[in-house]
């Protein structure tokens, strides 16, 4: 069957890219053909844009044991074990179909973890949506909530930690990012490259049906709503639980030569990437593969995306092993074909041939772009906004007083409790979590059977990003370790999920260019590799991008697990601020939340001063100094005591030294933001000992006051009520199951 | 020495925590049971584990009561086999007819996930011994479908021979409204079998069992199967 003119536009192709295919094959594709190039040559599983800029990114370091390129990276945690991690987004799916978009999210980035030898004991999600006051918005944060629990719970698998933000122009485009952490010793992890000619392909558990067709193109397009829901998968977690185990047990044994999961283009990618990794061929047959559905074409099979899926490549003398254990988790095992030694990708259907094509070509052989790169004027315009002409917002005492832009705040979906999410989240099985979420700044985890932990945190200022998405970048990394480094833990490396607008049109690729170069740069001052990563493009709606979003997971290690931070202040304690950023209104919450602006340039970050200060905190936890230790970060000062005192059920007097931005008002220094500054509190003893360190490292320290009483109190502003508090901060993110009815309004 | 056994149907995910609990925070020799097997031998306990148990398909629990490892264990309890049921375990046990009443979903029809404080009731169960009524543990919990239900008068017999295990209640003991995480028909956490061998409870004890993941308490409970180690059922 010949290709009709224009039909790889279909599949997400150009014009140039379809002349490049035919020239290096030497003829014209066939129609699963084309449909394999249109899957593998998709930003999705190409890479095309981002590629070229990705190489900036620094990947190694002496306790990196795999860097990207296989399904997750792995760093060494001491004792012979390995933390397996990685972050992908759902974006696209979860705008159509939130609650079966966001499940399947977890599904994928779980399998990515496993499918490394590694158990899954953690995940983490970032979340962006529009404004919670919408019904639509309201619907698809509900249902994603309730997508990621649904999924994440019955496998079994505890939701630690995570961040949601909202702004409208994540309206029509939320962001669901996932990211899961597993364990495993240095011996058992497994790579993903295929090798041996005449070994066995083996395809496992769920059977193969329609849904999920296009996934990959589709997630590489704009406007995810114009299309329909057909592509969007439909996860089983039952079935993923079983999947897990019996992966898990198999990967016991030496047979098993690689394991890939069938995620974005399904057996297309998996058998393609398998091949391409351990420069071999493969040959494989579709009328092998299970299906649920009659009638599905070879292209359709090729291309599924059904859930619960993965790829083994086995020895000979391994497939009943396979078979055996497979059956006993009440799983199909298929062989589908053999590795063969020609670099070919051949697929046959009951043994006629429907494609065959160089493997390395579907892989290394996709074009790479450099776009024009120009800002857009709204933006430049707005982080150039003067707002030193933007009056005072903190006067007086009645609407605008203090007190009434703290509980606002507080009250605001962007900082208010997060406890209406993660309590639908199940963050205690596997009894492994020493710091759960609300009360620390980062999850923390033991690892049994050592005295170790590890800490967990996942973060991005996509307001920062939007203003200078150099800038927002490097915060998004300074943010990720000074939260890991509150708790105690050593920041090890760190997985990236590029969440960002259309990178054919010279602002979405200004966005994307300047925040990978400011990843690699803050990755380095602070010496943090990034493991793993995912990309994830065309996040747009009618003509309008979301906020440029590059979120950051990262993972620590402590030595002592029993040796950690919370933000729980105690009675009497001494409350101090270490490091001296001046604060500022840039691009603050305050400023968006109270004053309805976008603008400024977001706060300046010395990323020398901020390793000094993450390594003063993390010492002194590491020490017994400190125990309560807390990220100054949006909504400035005022927030970050207003949460330690709701987290502990204790108030403060702030009679101390508040530090003061450049422009000497009151609201920039309690509202205004700024990084390198760490609020810790301890005994009287503890502060000279803090101070002494601080002095030594050459960074600025400050004693706030003390804690006592049921007030957070200062003689400059007024005085606020816990209960008052947390009233406001309760009752942030609420969802009235009522928000369920409404879904259809916008 | 005989053993504790932790049965594990497909779809369990809390029978890792409850070997943990028994095997390493208790020390006792402690073995995970598959679904199909039938062979008691050995077992002085059985332990119905939290998940979700054949993806929780047609309703929760009602597809493991049909499990070959079901009819062993009706006959272990039956002989008196102190049998403990954890979330999906008492889901299970009360499907299977061998605890009274049902686990409906949650009064917001949301899971949650949290911790509870618990004040024991009816002691004399087998896993009660080292406990006192009055006596209030704080557990976590984490479900979507744990309101207990029954009717009025199975609850009234509950409550007259003992058999209300215990209540949802507040840090001081108090069964409040407040206190009661999903609509349990007055507060009920916790039930036992006329013979006081079978318990089911919706918290996870076998989460509590180290201060350093939030509390031990969890450990006041399961420590009294100690006493059956040595007796054969």
């Amino acid at each position: 069957m010949a290709i009709a003119t224009g039909q790889w536009r279909e599949v997400a192709l150009s014009d140039a890219e379809y002349d490049l295919i035919v020239a290096r094959l030497g003829r014209e594709p066939s129609p699963v053909e084309l449909g394999m190039f249109g899957a593998m040559w998709s930003e999705h599983c190409g890479y095309k844009h981002s590629r070229p800029l990705l190489r900036q990114l620094p990947t190694d370091a002496p306790w990196v044991l795999q860097g990207p390129g296989e399904n997750a990276g792995a760093v060494d945690v001491g004792d012979g074990l390995a933390v397996v991690f990685k972050v992908e987004s759902h974006n696209h799916p979860s705008a159509v179909e939130p609650y079966q978009g966001a499940a399947t999210g977890v599904g994928g980035i779980v399998r990515d973890i496993f499918t490394m030898g590694a158990r899954p004991i953690a995940i983490l999600d970032s979340l962006r949506f529009g404004p919670l006051d919408r019904p639509r918005n309201r619907y698809l944060f509900d249902n994603v909530v309730g997508g990621i629990g649904g999924y994440g719970n019955c496998l079994g698998i505890p939701t630690v930690g995570g961040e949601i933000f909202s702004d409208p122009s994540f309206s029509g485009n939320p962001l669901v990012n996932a990211m899961c952490i597993g364990v495993a010793s240095h011996g058992s992890l497994t790579r993903a490259a295929a090798g041996g000619v005449g070994n066995v392909i083996m395809l496992v558990g769920a059977d193969t049906g329609r849904d999920g067709l296009h996934g990959a193109t589709f997630a590489s397009v704009d406007d995810p709503e114009g299309s329909h829901r057909g592509v969007v998968q439909v996860g089983n977690p039952f079935i993923e639980k079983l999947l897990l185990e019996a992966c898990l047990e198999l990967l016991d044994g030496d047979d098993i030569v690689a394991m890939q999961d069938l995620g974005a283009a399904g057996l297309t990618s998996s058998v393609v990437e398998c091949a391409s990794r351990g420069g071999v061929g493969a040959e494989l047959d579709v009328a092998f593969v299970p299906r649920r559905e009659t009638g599905m074409t070879p292209y359709e099979i090729m291309l599924s995306e059904s859930q619960e899926r993965m790829l083994l490549v086995v020895q000979p003398d391994g497939v009943e092993r396979v078979r055996e254990v497979m059956a006993r988790w009440s799983l199909q095992a298929s062989e589908i074909g053999r590795i063969t030694g020609d670099g070919a990708v051949r697929v046959l259907d009951c043994g006629e041939v429907v494609a065959d094509l160089p493997a390395a070509l579907l892989t290394d052989g996709c074009p790479t772009y450099v776009r024009e790169a120009q800002e857009s004027e709204a933006a430049r315009a707005r982080r150039q906004l003067d707002l030193a002409s933007v009056p005072d917002l903190v006067a007086g005492t009645g609407p605008g007083s203090f007190v009434d832009v703290l509980l606002r705040l507080l009250g605001s979906p962007n900082l208010g409790s997060r406890r209406p999410v993660f309590e639908r989240y199940d963050h205690t099985i596997l009894t492994n979590t020493v710091v759960p979420p609300g009360v620390g700044d980062a999850a923390v985890l033991r690892l049994k059977g050592t005295s170790r932990g590890i800490a967990a945190a996942i973060d991005c200022n996509s307001r920062y990003c939007f203003l200078d998405p150099d800038l927002g970048a490097r915060h998004a990394v300074a943010e990720a370790t000074r939260n890991i480094s509150c708790v105690g833990a050593q920041p090890l490396a760190i997985t990236d999920c590029l969440n960002f607008g259309n990178p054919e049109k010279p602002a979405g690729y200004f966005q994307l260019s300047r925040a990978v170069a400011g990843l690699a740069e803050a990755c380095r001052a602070l010496g943090v590799p990034v493991v793993s990563g995912n990309v994830s493009l065309y996040n747009e709606t009618a003509d309008a991008a979301v906020m440029p979003t590059p979120t950051v997971g990262a993972v620590g290690v402590l030595a002592d697990v029993r040796r950690h931070a919370t933000m729980v202040w105690e009675e009497g304690d001494q409350i101090i601020l270490v490091g001296g950023g001046a604060p500022e209104l840039g691009g603050s919450e305050y400023l968006a939340h109270i004053g309805g602006l976008v603008a400024g340039s977001p706060p300046v970050l010395d990323l020398v001063v901020e390793s000094a200060v993450q390594a003063i905190v993390r010492d002194a936890i590491r020490d017994g100094v400190l125990r309560t230790a807390h990220d100054c970060a949006e909504g400035g000062l005022a927030v970050a005591l207003a949460e330690m005192a709701l987290a502990s059920g204790v108030g403060a007097t702030i009679d101390g030294d508040v530090p003061t931005g450049a422009n000497g008002r009151l609201d920039e220094a309690w509202f205004g933001e700024a990084p390198n500054r760490v609020v810790a509190a301890c005994g009287e003893s503890s502060v000279d000992e803090m101070r002494s360190r601080c002095d030594a490292a050459g960074v600025s320290v400050y004693r706030l006051g003390r804690v006592e009483g049921a007030m957070l109190r200062s003689g400059a502003i007024g005085s606020v009520d816990l209960a008052e508090a947390r009233q406001a901060f309760e009752a942030a993110l609420l969802m009235p199951i009522i928000a369920e009815l409404d879904w259809s309004a916008t | 020495m005989s053993s504790v056994g932790v049965i594990s149907f497909p779809g369990s995910n809390g029978d890792h925590d409850a070997w943990h609990a028994f095997a390493v925070d208790l020390g006792i020799p402690t073995r995970v049971i598959d679904y199909r097997d039938t062979d008691m031998s050995g077992l002085a306990v059985l332990v119905l584990p939290g998940g979700f148990s054949y993806g929780d398909h047609l309703r929760c629990g009602a597809i493991a009561r049909f499990a070959p490892v079901m009819e062993p264990l009706r006959a272990f309890a039956a002989r008196g086999g102190p049998v403990l049921g954890i979330c999906n375990g008492f889901q299970i046990l009360t499907e299977a007819h061998l605890l009274p009443g049902a686990l409906l979903r949650n009064q917001t029809l949301r899971f949650h996930c949290h911790w509870t404080h618990l004040r024991l009731e009816g002691t004399g169960t087998a896993w009660t011994s080292g406990l006192s009524p009055g006596d209030v543990l704080r557990l976590p919990v984490a479900h979507g479908e744990g309101a207990y239900y029954a009717d009025a008068s199975t609850l009234d017999e509950l409550e007259a021979t003992g058999r209300v295990v215990a209540r949802y209640c507040d840090p001081c003991g108090n069964a409040t409204a407040d206190a009661n995480p999903n609509g349990s028909a007055r507060s009920i956490a916790a039930v036992s079998n006329e013979g006081g061998n079978i318990v089911g409870l919706m918290p996870h004890p076998e989460r509590a069992t180290d201060r350093v993941v939030g509390g031990d308490d969890g450990l006041r409970l399961l420590s009294s199967v100690l006493s059956f180690l040595n007796v054969a059922v």
